[in-house]
C-alpha cells in the first residue's frame, strides 16, 4: 500500500526554493533577470558528490516526484513508482534532484509570477522558453548543490528531450543519459495536437489574451478541453477500450428511452479536464507545449543528429513503449540509430505495454526491470 | 561458456569494436570485455536476456535482425559476431551480406547439420533429428535454416566471401582430430572467421 510509512517510500518530503539573481540569457534573445526554482531531493549526496541524479519532468509535471508532502496526502509524487528505497532509482544509493521547470506553475518562476518590472503577473509576456533554457537553469541548480557531474539525467517525454540536451550542451557534466518515451523532434501530427490544445485555451473568453489573472478569471473550460485532447493522445486505443469500452455511466440506449446518455469515457475525460484546470496555469500550458514544439535536437548541428550526438560523452539508455503513438518506438529508434552512427554507447529497450504514452509513468514489470538493471550500472560508476 | 565462444575470442583484436548479433544474456560480450577489453554492442530480442545483459553493464540494443541492420553504418565495427543464430534468421545470406558490410571481419558459428548423428537419425528413423544439442521438434524450432559445413562453404564461394579461418567443435573435447579432419561429419559446431 502507498503510504508515507511504507519502507519503499521516501516518506515526507519538503520542497525547497532557491533564488537566482544572475540574469539567465534565454534562447529567445531575452534575459530572465531573476528567478526561483522549486526542487525536492531524495536520498543523500555522497562525499564525492558523484551519486546525484537529475529527474526532468514532462509537460505538466512538477518538483514533487516522490514521497508525500504530509501524512494526509492521498497520492505520492508523480514518479513515486520508480524513486525510493529499493526502487529502480534507489534512494539508498542515489541523491535524486527533481525540480519544477522555469515557466512552470508549481513554485518556480513562471507566467503567473510577478514581473518585477511591472509589479503585475508576467502572464503571456513571460519569455518563451526552450529545453535548452531549462537545461541552463538546471546547470545553475547543479552548481548551487555543488554537483559537478550528474551520475544520470533522466526524463520521460519532454523530460527526455531535456536529458538529451544536457548530453550535448554539457557533455562533461553527465555520465548517463536516460531518455524515456521521447523524440528528437515532434512530428507534424504532434505539433497539430499541441495547436488544438492551445486554440482550446486561447479561444476561451476567460483567457483574455493571457491576461486572465488581471481580469480575475480562469480559462478553466479551455484548459480542460486542452487537457482532454492531450489525454486522449497519451492513451492507446487498447487502453481506452479495456478501461472504458463503450460502457455507459448513465442513461440507456434502449429504444424508447430518450434519457441523457453518458459514456464512461466522456465522464472520465471531463473529470481529468476539470481536475487539471483547477491545478494548472493556462499560460504555463501554452509555454510548455511551445517548448515541446520548438525542440529539435539537431537544429544547431546542421540538422544532423549524428553530428549532434558526437558532442555527447555519456552513455545512453533509450526506452520506448509499443503502443505509444504520441512518441512512438520509431521516434526512439531514430535516437538509437543516430547514437549508433555517432559511435556512442547506447542501450535500447522497447517495452510491450498497452498503456500508450502514459506507460512511462507506470510500474510495468519489464520497464522496471530494465531501468533497475541500468541504474545498477549507473551506481557502479558513482 | 559455450565451447564455440571460447574458440572465437582469439580472433578478436584487443580494444576493438565488436557487434554481437543475437547476444543472448551477454555472457560472451562480458567475457570479451574482460579478456579483450573490447567496446561491445549486443543485439537481442528476448526481454529477459536483455535485462540480464544490461545488468552486466553491457550496451544492448533491442532489435530484430530479420527486420534488417540498415541502421548500422558501413564498416562501423571491427568484428561482427553471430553465434548460433544463422540458422534462426529468415534470410541467412542477406544477414551475412549485412554483417560483412558493417564489420571489417565477421565470425559466424552454427550447428552443423551434416554431423554423422544427424545423418544417422534421419536415415535410420526417417525423422528430423532431435538431440540434446538441437532439442526442438521440426514444428516449433526457431532453427529454420539448417545447413552443413559444405553448404556454408559453398555459399561463401558463391558470394565471394573469403574464409580467413575455420574451426570446429566436435562432440566432445577429446575429438578434435576427427572433427578437424572430417568437419562435415564430425563437427557439431562450425566456426568461421570471414571477410570480403
Amino acid at each position: 500500500m502507498n503510504t508515507p510509512a511504507d519502507s519503499h517510500s521516501v516518506g515526507i518530503v519538503k520542497p525547497q526554493v532557491v533564488h537566482f539573481d544572475t540574469p539567465l540569457p534565454l534562447a529567445c534573445g531575452r534575459d530572465l533577470p531573476a528567478y526561483d526554482l522549486v526542487y525536492e531531493t531524495y536520498g543523500e549526496l555522497n562525499d564525492k558528490h558523484s551519486n546525484a541524479i537529475l529527474v526532468c519532468h514532462a509537460l505538466s509535471g512538477h518538483a514533487h516526484a516522490a514521497g508525500y508532502h504530509n501524512a494526509e496526502d492521498k497520492k505520492p509524487g508523480w514518479w513515486d513508482e520508480c524513486i525510493g528505497p529499493g526502487k529502480p532509482i534507489d534512494t539508498n544509493r542515489f541523491f535524486v534532484v527533481s525540480l519544477n521547470n522555469l515557466g512552470g506553475c508549481h513554485g518556480s518562476t513562471g507566467p503567473s509570477s510577478i514581473n518585477p518590472d511591472t509589479g503585475n503577473p508576467w502572464g503571456p509576456d513571460f519569455p518563451p522558453l526552450r529545453a535548452r533554457d531549462w537545461v541552463n537553469s538546471q546547470v545553475r541548480l547543479a552548481d548551487y548543490l555543488d554537483i559537478a557531474c550528474w551520475a544520470a539525467v533522466i526524463g520521460g517525454s519532454l523530460g527526455g528531450m531535456q536529458a538529451m540536451r544536457w548530453s550535448l550542451e554539457y557533455p562533461t557534466r553527465i555520465r548517463h543519459c536516460i531518455v524515456i518515451a521521447a523524440a528528437m523532434k515532434l512530428s507534424a501530427q504532434n505539433l497539430a495536437f499541441n495547436e488544438v490544445a492551445r486554440q482550446a485555451i486561447s479561444s476561451d473568453p476567460e483567457f483574455a489574451g493571457g491576461h486572465y489573472q488581471g481580469h480575475n478569471t480562469i480559462p478553466a473550460q479551455g484548459l480542460a478541453l486542452a487537457r482532454m485532447v492531450g489525454h486522449i493522445t497519451y492513451l492507446s486505443d487498447d487502453a481506452m477500450a479495456s478501461k472504458f469500452g463503450r460502457d455507459l455511466r448513465s442513461g440507456s440506449l434502449e429504444q424508447g428511452d430518450d434519457g441523457n446518455v453518458e459514456f464512461q469515457v466522456q465522464s472520465y475525460l471531463r473529470y481529468q479536464g476539470s481536475q487539471f484546470s483547477s491545478s494548472f496555469d493556462a499560460n504555463t500550458y501554452m509555454l510548455m507545449t511551445r517548448a515541446l514544439d520548438y525542440f529539435d535536437l539537431a537544429r544547431e548541428y546542421n540538422n544532423d543528429p549524428v553530428a549532434a550526438f558526437r558532442h555527447a560523452q555519456c552513455s545512453f539508455l533509450v526506452i520506448s513503449f509499443s503502443t505509444d503513438w504520441r512518441f512512438s518506438p520509431q521516434r526512439s529508434r531514430e535516437i538509437v540509430d543516430a547514437l549508433i552512427a555517432a559511435d556512442r554507447p547506447v542501450t535500447y529497450a522497447e517495452i510491450e505495454a498497452d498503456e500508450g504514452h502514459d506507460a512511462f509513468l507506470l510500474p510495468i514489470p519489464r520497464y522496471v526491470n530494465v531501468l533497475t538493471a541500468y541504474m545498477q550500472r549507473v551506481g557502479a560508476s558513482c | 561458456m559455450r565451447l564455440d565462444l571460447r574458440h572465437i575470442q582469439r580472433w578478436i583484436e584487443p580494444g576493438s569494436r565488436v557487434l554481437d548479433l543475437g547476444c543472448g544474456d551477454g555472457e560472451f560480450l562480458e567475457f570479451l570485455g574482460d579478456q579483450r577489453q573490447v567496446r561491445g554492442t549486443g543485439l537481442e530480442i528476448d526481454g529477459d536476456n536483455i535485462t540480464t545483459a544490461i545488468s552486466r553493464g553491457l550496451n544492448i540494443v533491442e532489435q530484430n535482425m530479420d527486420a534488417g541492420l540498415a541502421n548500422f553504418p558501413d564498416q562501423s565495427f571491427d568484428t561482427v559476431v553471430m553465434a548460433h543464430a544463422l540458422q534462426a534468421v529468415h534470410y541467412p545470406d542477406r544477414v551475412l551480406d549485412e554483417m560483412l558490410r558493417i564489420g571489417r571481419e565477421c565470425i559466424v558459428t552454427f550447428p552443423n547439420f551434416g554431423h554423422w548423428r544427424c545423418r544417422v537419425h534421419l536415415s535410420t528413423r526417417g525423422r528430423m533429428p532431435v538431440s540434446k544439442f538441437m532439442p526442438h521438434s521440426w514444428y516449433n524450432t526457431p532453427n529454420i535454416h539448417f545447413c552443413t559445413v559444405k553448404d556454408f562453404e559453398l555459399l561463401c564461394r558463391e558470394k565471394g566471401i573469403q574464409i580467413l579461418a575455420r574451426d570446429v567443435v566436435g562432440n566432445t573435447e577429446r575429438q578434435p582430430v576427427l572433427a578437424g579432419t572430417w568437419p562435415n561429419l564430425f563437427a557439431t559446431t562450425a566456426i568461421y572467421h570471414i571477410t570480403r
